[in-house]
């Protein structure tokens, strides 16, 4: 089940038309779909469409009753292979993932789907993950757009655009039978507003009806001649069809347009900041009243000539805001202003930025630069704020801001992996490791520092295949989590492995779920979910692909268990590949199950025991060794409260599950005895306390002594 | 901002600086409520993403007073440098991040931020001090906001059993920054229907504390107070005043306190006859308080009898039941994580005998059978207890110990070299006197420590004589704990090595 419950906002997806919808953009997305009579959504959860996913699984008896069938793909891949049920029938499908990653891995699909193109209406809904907050490298779904002809629709970023986008993605995808994508920023997805429902919509063409009537045309299959006429078809037919519709629909919005001789050509999502920055230079009003004729492409591909040559036509210059590089839609509007023959500047990455995110800051002063060029008397009277050097006092405490990372949570059982590892590599010195994507690659942070590339999900494995030689005995060490493992990592990597005899370690982190996205449940979990198949184990597969040398670690807490079944795996005369899976629920997931039911037995007047660790401030000497092998947010320092000493003391905050790990370090890297487990005992039996009232006697006898020697010494 | 825009209408903005995990994503909810429910228009976003996993995080949020004509303001998604009103700073290096990003400017912006410490783990890593300085952080806000108000909400909220979202949020209606009443804000938290007495409850901490008059920065009260010596220790203490500068007494006390607690009474005597000798070289009151400090801590080097010591006083139980809020209807076990090595044993065995055991194979393999492994020892059992009772009671035949021998040795050399460097540099024999502080720590720890410590006293005769020779060694010691594989240190000797051959 997933991190968060959306149990609540789930009810908005029953609103009827009329009601006034108030919640998350992605949520928005999901309302708009099924307003839209789709018959499956499918796709592949991720920051930041990660809520879409979680929403529709805890919504699935409203998607039951509505006739949709939702799935968790296996990876983007699949989900966007999933809209192959739309090529031959009307039925209407939606897949989401994140961006451009998962555009990556979708692309096969894509370019497949794309060629033969589709009969009912096939929305790709991409949550671009650029800019603050992205976890993955800087690029654009743009290109997937141009590469494949698909339709790329980029709303302006408020809920009616943004539902009023979906309705007219699935519209424009019938129209030109092409699938559409629909680009959502991550500050979109997460955005708080509101619009006007209309009422769910149950599709007439069902899932039934196309499985019973099985269609076929192989000329929408991807195979010669198909694909040369395919490639003809996209140019004479769709793409005019589609320019046909964004122009005759008015998907594009024109504000303001004629009142002045130059004006700005901006994406859909960039609206909100532009209007901020023209209403700082005092060129508009709070509520988009633009005093500069504005062209917001909401359909940022294609681009439809004739509207923007009626926008351009007439004006001077204009300035092209388009976030990310390539500059593909600058290119594109400067080529078709040339073959227009129209004499307007274009303006765009000469007052912008051409990498990066457009933030306050930039879209500020880039669009200062551009009316300071074409219009200047329109800024003449304003002070234009220019910013200060900060004070001394300011630039003294920004130098001591350190960045602050994500990091594993606390007792998060993937933390004592690394632990073990780097208690190995003091026996063993350092070795190359290979990393993946999700939670575990929080590794390569300090404190452990360890991995020195990640290639992609699920390819941690095959980021160290080149490293396989008998030159050496050394041996390499790879990553992988449950979550990459299942995605496509069991065959990229683990088949790979075996086929190649690679001779190396693979550790896969197998906590439950697929954790770092929001903790959705993988084909491994433990747990049992009513609308999925959990329960098929990992070492089950790995030894069905061929791998031999399993070693399965069920409590990956245990540092000293850890720390040799790593040894024995980079030292066994075994030769072929190694599999280590080290095995304990993730600790997010788990407290969330287990607090409540903690609560509940203590409330009930049950016995129950809660453990937690503790460090003695006079004995720990403030080295921090502890905290260099743990990294654990409840870890922490404090002031040392000896008069003597200046280091501060490790201290465990009251936030500590007691997971057991500090303990474990202690043994297993002959720490120092500072650390203790307080094990309290809530509504204790009546055993209990006559045992603690026998201990109590005999100990407070021997403390009464130990108080004797001291008295006097201290006043 | 111009004529004609000033009387316009305009959005309040308000960012939050969280890190995941820490509930910043329901104090915008709740800004949100509080103001569509006053008939404004509230817009919130954030970029959780994988910061959700203690990373820091910005929610933004935007509230707008609605107009009768029916238009909809458009809302900004994310901070303007320098067009933020309101930015409430969970943490206190938060609030350096929201300076840093120029969102806290003085013609607007209210800056609500907490001052408890969440550290970085640069800071929490370090080998001996890495936290940065709070003063700075406080005192750069202060200059920067138009108005601050800086307390710990933290502490409040964990008073009030509540989280530091409500705290934050009565701070913010204690402000006075936002144009709606204590009970419009307190009705966004019952409306939300979470843990509402415990968040009300926070919440009226927070509205105090941000309408309390600001306090008077606390002066840093440099001088420690001598502690008070109780009825034995007098006359001892009163020895030390009358031989001491009064500038060293306090330390020297301090280490009397120490070391009759750790030993007895004539082992703080002994400390102090070596501070009397070292008079004969010195009477310089930094250098003798200097060693009063580190000789104190070196002569109380931790060995199993002080561990079993200290983990087996009533205080001690009195202590963690405090840190676990133990209750008086519940009971509570205490473990200890141990791990005593062959060395560590016959560090307590009488020298001979210890110095036999290290050097014997047979013997050393035969007790390393039963301390290859860690083990847990429940204090609050009465086996657990009693063991270690037994361990700390070795401490009357300490002085016996190899342990003592070889650390008494080495104490021996250090105050010789310490008293010697004092006749011909001052500062440099302070700087040795403070290289003790690498000792320190258990097992591997201490015996880095204690090869780091040697590196460095080894330089000593190289650097008498040279101007800054203090300083040099200074930097090596930094060097020393700048990283656990002594990188750092090695190149700082070798850099100084070529520096001298130069």
């Amino acid at each position: 089940m997933a991190e968060r419950s959306f149990k609540t906002e789930v009810q908005k997806l029953r609103l009827g038309a009329g009601e006034e919808f108030r919640g998350e953009g992605i949520l928005a997305v999901t309302k708009a779909l099924l307003q839209s009579g789709v018959s499956y959504v499918a796709g592949y959860q991720g920051a930041p469409i990660s809520h879409l996913m979680d929403v529709l699984a805890d919504a699935n008896d409203i998607l039951e009753d509505l006739g949709v069938h939702f799935e968790h793909s296996a990876s983007e891949a699949t989900a966007t292979a999933t809209l192959a049920a739309s090529v031959h029938t009307p039925l209407r499908g939606a897949v989401t993932f994140k961006s451009t990653v998962g555009t990556n891995v979708a692309s096969d699909a894509l370019a497949n789907l794309a060629s033969g193109g589709v009969t009912g209406g096939a929305l790709i809904i991409v949550g671009e993950d650029y800019g603050e907050g992205s976890s993955i490298m800087q690029e654009r779904s743009h290109a997937f757009a141009m590469k494949s002809q698909v339709w790329l629709l980029d709303p302006r970023p408020n809920l009616p655009s943004i539902v009023r986008a979906v309705e007219q993605g699935f519209e424009l995808s019938e129209a030109t039978h092409t699938p559409v994508m629909l680009e959502l920023r991550i500050r979109a997805c997460h955005v708080h507003g509101s619009f006007v429902a209309s009422d769910n919509v149950r599709p007439t063409y069902t899932l039934k009806d196309a499985i019973e009537r099985p269609v076929r045309d192989t000329s929408r299959i991807v195979l010669p001649p198909a694909s040369y006429l395919h490639e003809q078809e996209k140019i004479t037919q769709r793409w005019p069809a589609a320019l046909r519709f964004i122009r005759e629909r008015g998907l594009n919005e024109r504000f303001a347009a004629d009142v002045r001789d130059f004006g700005i050509i901006l994406q859909g999502g960039m609206y909100n900041g532009v209007l901020r920055a023209l209403q700082l230079l005092g060129l508009a009003d709070a509520f988009g009243e633009s005093q500069v004729p504005l062209y917001v492409l909401n359909v940022t591909y294609p681009i439809v000539p004739d509207e923007l040559a009626e926008f351009c036509a007439g004006k001077r210059a204009v300035l092209i805001v388009e976030e990310g590089q390539p500059d593909f839609i600058e290119q594109n509007i400067v080529t078709l202003l040339r073959r227009a023959d129209l004499q307007t500047r274009v303006h765009g990455k000469d007052c912008l930025p051409m990498a990066g995110e457009y933030t306050g800051g930039v879209l500020r002063d880039g669009l200062r630069k551009f009316v300071e060029r074409v219009a200047p008397d329109m800024l003449a009277e304003r002070a234009t704020p220019v910013a200060a050097a900060p004070a001394p006092a300011v630039q003294a405490a920004a130098q001591q801001v350190h960045p602050r990372p994500p990091s594993f949570c606390t007792g998060c059982p993937e933390r004592p992996i690394f632990t073990a590892l780097k208690l190995v590599e003091r026996e063993l010195g350092p070795h190359h490791v290979s990393c993946d994507i999700g939670c575990h690659l929080f590794s390569i942070l300090p404190p452990f520092e360890v991995g020195a590339t990640t290639m992609g999900y699920g390819l941690g494995w095959a980021g160290a295949a080149a490293l396989n030689t008998r030159e050496t005995s050394k041996r390499t060490i790879s990553f992988m989590g449950d979550g990459g493992f299942w995605h496509n990592g069991l065959t990229s990597g683990v088949g790979n492995a075996v086929f190649n005899k690679t001779d190396n370690v693979l550790v896969v982190v197998d906590n439950s779920y697929s954790a770092a996205t929001g903790g959705q449940d993988v084909l491994s979990s433990r747990a049992d979910n009513p609308i999925r198949a959990t329960r098929n184990p990992i070492e089950k597969a790995v030894r069905g692909v061929g791998v031999e040398w399993v070693r399965t670690v069920t409590h990956t807490y245990s540092i000293a268990e850890m720390r040799d079944t790593l040894r024995e795996a980079l030292t066994t005369k075994e030769s072929g590949p190694k599999v280590v899976i080290a095995q304990s629920e993730c600790m997010l997931n788990r407290q969330r199950r287990e607090k409540p039911k903690f609560r509940a037995l203590v409330k009930s007047g049950g016995r129950a025991v809660r453990e937690r660790f503790g460090v003695d401030p006079d004995t720990c000497t403030g080295d921090h060794s502890c905290i260099r092998l743990s990294g654990c947010p409840s870890l922490t320092i404090r002031d040392n409260p000896d008069p003597l000493r200046t280091d501060p003391i490790a201290s465990v905050i009251d936030s500590c599950v007691g997971c057991g790990l500090c303990g474990e370090v202690a043994h297993a890297a002959v720490l120092c005895p500072s650390f203790y487990r307080a094990q309290l005992i809530h509504n204790p039996t009546g055993w209990d306390r006559f045992v603690a009232g026998m201990r109590r006697a005999v100990i407070g006898f021997f403390q009464r002594r130990i108080e004797r020697r001291l008295a006097g010494i201290a006043a | 901002m111009n004529a004609a825009s000033a009387s316009a209408p305009r959005s309040i903005n308000i960012a939050i600086l969280a890190m995941g995990g820490e509930g910043g994503g329901v104090l915008a909810d709740w800004i949100v409520d509080l103001a569509e429910h006053a008939g404004w228009t509230a817009q919130t976003t954030s970029v959780p993403g994988v910061a959700q996993r203690t990373g820091a995080t910005i929610y933004y949020v935007e509230i707008f007073p609605r107009v009768g004509d029916g238009r909809v303001p458009v809302l900004a998604l994310m901070p303007f440098p320098g067009e933020v009103d309101v930015v409430v700073a969970s943490e206190l290096m938060e609030s350096g991040r929201a300076l840093q990003r120029g969102l806290v400017t003085a013609d607007r912006t209210t800056l609500v931020a907490s001052t408890h410490r969440v550290y970085s783990m640069t800071e929490k890593m370090a080998m001996g001090d890495g936290r940065v300085d709070a003063d700075t952080l406080v005192t750069a806000g202060r200059e920067a906001a138009k108005r601050a108000v800086f307390a710990d909400f933290a502490r409040a909220a964990e008073d009030a059993g509540s989280v530091i979202g409500a705290a934050l949020f009565g701070a913010l209606a204690g402000a006075g920054c936002l144009p709606f009443t204590r009970s419009d804000f307190e009705d966004a938290v019952r409306r939300a229907g979470v843990g509402v007495d415990a968040s009300l409850k926070a919440f009226a901490a927070g509205f105090a504390l941000a309408t309390a008059p600001a306090a008077a920065p606390i002066a840093a009260v440099d001088a420690k107070p001598a502690p008070t010596v109780g009825p034995r220790l007098a006359p001892l203490a009163q020895r030390v005043r009358d031989t001491f500068p009064a500038a060293c007494v306090a330390t020297i006390l301090h280490g009397c306190l120490r070391l009759a607690d750790y030993q007895d009474i004539a082992y703080a005597a002994d400390y102090v006859a070596r501070l009397e000798h070292l008079q004969g070289a010195t009477t310089d009151a930094r250098l003798l308080d200097t060693v009063a400090r580190h000789l104190a801590l070196w002569m109380s080097y931790e060995d199993t009898i002080r561990v079993a010591d200290l983990k087996t006083r009533a205080s001690r139980f009195e202590r963690v039941r405090g840190e676990v809020r133990q209750r008086p209807d519940q009971l509570l076990g205490i473990g200890e994580f141990l791990h005593p090595r062959v060395q560590e044993i016959a560090d307590t065995l009488p020298a001979g005998l210890g110095r036999w055991l290290l050097a014997t194979d047979w013997a050393r393999r035969t007790v390393a059978r039963f301390a290859s492994k860690g083990r847990v020892v429940q204090t609050s059992s009465i086996r657990g207890f009693l063991l270690l009772y037994v361990v700390a009671s070795m401490r009357r035949f300490r002085r016996a110990s190899l342990r003592f021998a070889n650390e008494h040795a080495r104490i021996a050399t250090w105050l010789a070299l310490v008293a010697d460097t004092a006749q011909r540099d001052l500062e440099l024999a302070i700087a040795v006197a403070e290289c003790q502080r690498l000792v320190k720590g258990y097992g591997d720890t201490h015996v880095r420590g204690t090869t780091n410590y040697t590196t460095l006293i080894a330089q000593v005769p190289v650097l008498v004589g040279r101007a800054g020779a203090a300083n040099v060694l200074r930097q090596l010691r930094d060097a020393a704990l700048a990283d656990e594989h002594g990188t750092k240190l090695a190149a700082a000797i070798a850099a100084l090595a070529t520096a001298a051959t130069a």
